[in-house]
């Protein structure tokens, strides 16, 4: 996990923070989601073939299955790589997003709850998500694909900064 | 176990608790009963062995179900601590409620239709905690349920227990002509209103008289919303006290509820297009921390200020809930012109500022929104930039809130802008934060009555 350095001039990462990456192995996680769209096309192509209907149509959905499944991981791929995040002195800003960017601020004295979430397919892969809870039900403020001990430090940081801050509702 | 709760100074609830309760369901009951009497009357074979029986079974489940209130009612009851309130209840498996007297914010008083009708009351506490839902207290006399109202407020703020309860100043009315005329000023009840006038020419031209039947059921469609909001807000009443501010509304069922001071986490003045052009109207809507908005009935009310008013009446009573604010003196920065690509429709009615103490957001064409969000009551702050919106360097800012109808948001500015949006709104959240009294109002009370007391 690499650390950005100096300012990029970006809107959606602002200089004078710290920002940090996540692991390249949410990029692996992400395309992982695609399995299931490329069995369905190996299994329509494969009953294409032993039909009727003539060789072209198989070819003709082959093609085009197959650019959207390359165009789908490349838009994956890109989105995994864009997660960032920075603790600042008194909030934490977390920036994803390729096609939709965004970039939210929260506060350390009005995050309720910090929890760490771990899929099977992230454990596997060696990875982990923190979740932020503030009294808004629109915060989604959350930071997947985190080495679990990165993850582990992250949530007792926030909690620790959280306390010392905590300013009510 | 002591099987009577009348040991230890516990109230009892009122002894119609169990009817009121069970209404619906011995209703319902009624009804079975009364059909199966009257199916067998009907045809013509008098009292048949069979209806007998059937008559039997409801009168037995009917004495069950009597007993069983009776038994609930008599295992319930309720002390009063100096600090805590006990609820005991429960027959077979005892369950004891406490509620902290020094956690309390509010005390509702809600009255539903049939315990309005027997003179009964329910109570709802409101205890300070986000997403604590309220305690009820159901059903006590009317005059017992105002008697343990003061009698808590006033323990939870350390003062006397017989200290009546606090007088109160009534700041708006809403009176009866303008909220009728304002629920037929929707574009719901007009259309329905058109549709039925509509109907009502074609029949007479026709000479049939079909159509009517038909339409009937629209008209109920398109004007039922409007009258349960009628009865609901019926004789709508805020009053300032020192416990916050005090809602009374209703009509078949009335309710009583209290804002307190420091839980209102934003604040939005509707005016729709028609109420603007015609009586220069408005109504208000609230974020208020602890209800959901939406959750059944109870939460979509509580984020109800007031249904109709005139523009300077919302600002006064405003400024009482959200004091030292001068909406007007507030300079709205209008969204740059690329902000007609995005937002054809309304974007010259965009707006955003901001002054020491809140945030307004100003959004809407046809219906003019405007949100107004103390800086100490931001949750956390977002940054959006969609594909189109980076084409032409804007971006929209959120400021998110408790859950709730308000949603502020500002929208489409030039990116630099927007980040300084962020950066300074979250510069002033920090420092309101940090100013800020606490939330437990009823604490600041008690240490001054402790302060103040020999």
């Amino acid at each position: 996990m690499s650390s950005v350095d100096g300012p990029r001039g970006d809107l959606l990462l602002p200089a004078g923070a710290d920002w940090r990456r996540v692991s390249p192995r949410l990029v692996t996680a992400r395309l992982l989601l695609l399995t299931v769209p490329l069995l369905v096309l190996v299994v329509a192509l494969v009953v294409l073939a032993v039909t009727p209907p003539p060789v072209a149509v198989t070819v003709a959905v082959g093609v085009v299955g197959a650019i959207a499944l390359v165009a789908a991981a490349l838009a994956l791929a890109r989105n995994a790589r864009s997660w960032a995040y920075a603790e600042r002195d008194e909030d934490l800003l977390v920036s994803h997003g390729v096609m939709l960017r965004r970039l939210v601020v929260v506060p350390y004295g009005r995050m309720q709850l910090v929890d760490v979430h771990v899929g099977p397919v992230d454990r596997l892969l060696g990875i982990a998500t923190v979740k932020l809870h503030t009294a808004a039900a629109t915060t989604d403020a959350e930071i997947p694909g985190l080495p679990p001990e990165e993850a582990a430090r992250l949530r007792d940081r926030l909690s620790e900064r959280g306390e010392a801050r905590l300013a009510g509702l | 176990m002591s099987s009577s709760t009348a040991q230890r100074g516990a109230r009892r609830l009122h002894p119609l608790t169990p009817l009121v309760r069970g209404w619906k369901a011995l209703a319902v009951l009624a009804a079975v009963g009364a059909r199966q009497g009257l199916e067998s009357a009907g045809r013509g074979e008098g009292f048949v062995p069979d209806a007998w029986i059937a008559l039997l079974f409801v009168v037995v489940v009917l004495v069950l179900a009597l007993g069983a209130g009776y038994m609930s009612w008599r295992f319930t009851g309720y002390t009063v601590d100096a600090d805590t309130l006990r609820i005991d209840s429960g027959v077979l498996a005892r369950r004891t409620r406490h509620v902290r007297l020094d956690r309390l914010q509010a005390v509702d008083v809600v009255r539903p239709m049939v315990a309005r009708a027997l003179g009964l009351a329910e109570l709802r506490l409101d205890t300070a905690g986000s997403g604590d839902a309220k305690v009820p207290l159901a059903y006590l006399s009317e005059a017992d349920a105002q008697a343990l109202r003061a009698e808590l407020l006033a323990r939870a703020a350390g003062i006397d227990a017989d200290t009546p309860e606090a007088p109160e100043q009534v700041l708006v009315e809403v009176p009866l002509a303008d909220l009728v005329v304002s629920r037929l000023l929707t574009s719901t009840a007009l259309l329905g209103i058109l549709a039925v006038a509509a109907v009502v020419v074609a029949v007479v031209v026709a000479g049939e008289g079909g159509p009517l039947l038909v339409v009937a059921p629209g008209l109920v469609a398109a004007l039922g919303p409007a009258v349960q909001q009628f009865l609901l807000n019926f004789g709508f009443t805020v009053a300032d006290s020192p416990d916050g501010l005090r809602l009374r509304h209703g009509l078949l069922e009335t309710r009583a509820h209290t804002v307190p001071p420091g839980r209102v986490q934003a604040v939005r003045i509707v005016e729709p297009w028609l109420w603007r052009r015609t009586r220069g109207w408005c109504h208000v809507q609230l974020n208020v921390a602890g209800t959901v908005g939406g959750r059944g009935r109870d939460g979509a009310q509580e984020t109800v200020l007031l249904p109709v008013a005139t523009r300077a009446q919302a600002l006064a009573v405003l400024s009482r809930v959200l004091p030292g604010l001068d909406l007007d003196a507030i300079p709205l920065e209008p969204a740059p012109r690329a902000a007609r690509w995005c937002d054809p429709w309304a974007w010259r009615c965009l707006g955003a500022g901001a002054d020491e103490r809140y945030f307004v957001s100003r959004h809407g064409r046809l219906v003019r929104e405007t949100d107004v969000v103390p800086h100490e009551r931001t949750q956390s702050v977002r940054l959006r930039q969609g594909p189109l919106q980076r084409r032409l360097g804007l971006a929209s800012v959120h400021l998110d809130s408790t859950p709730g109808p308000i949603h502020p948001v500002v929208a489409h500015r030039a990116a630099a802008e927007a980040v300084l949006i962020v950066e300074s709104q979250a510069e002033r959240a920090r420092h309101a934060r940090a100013t800020a009294l606490p939330e437990r109002w009823m604490t600041v009370r008690r240490d001054v009555a402790r302060a103040d007391a020999p």
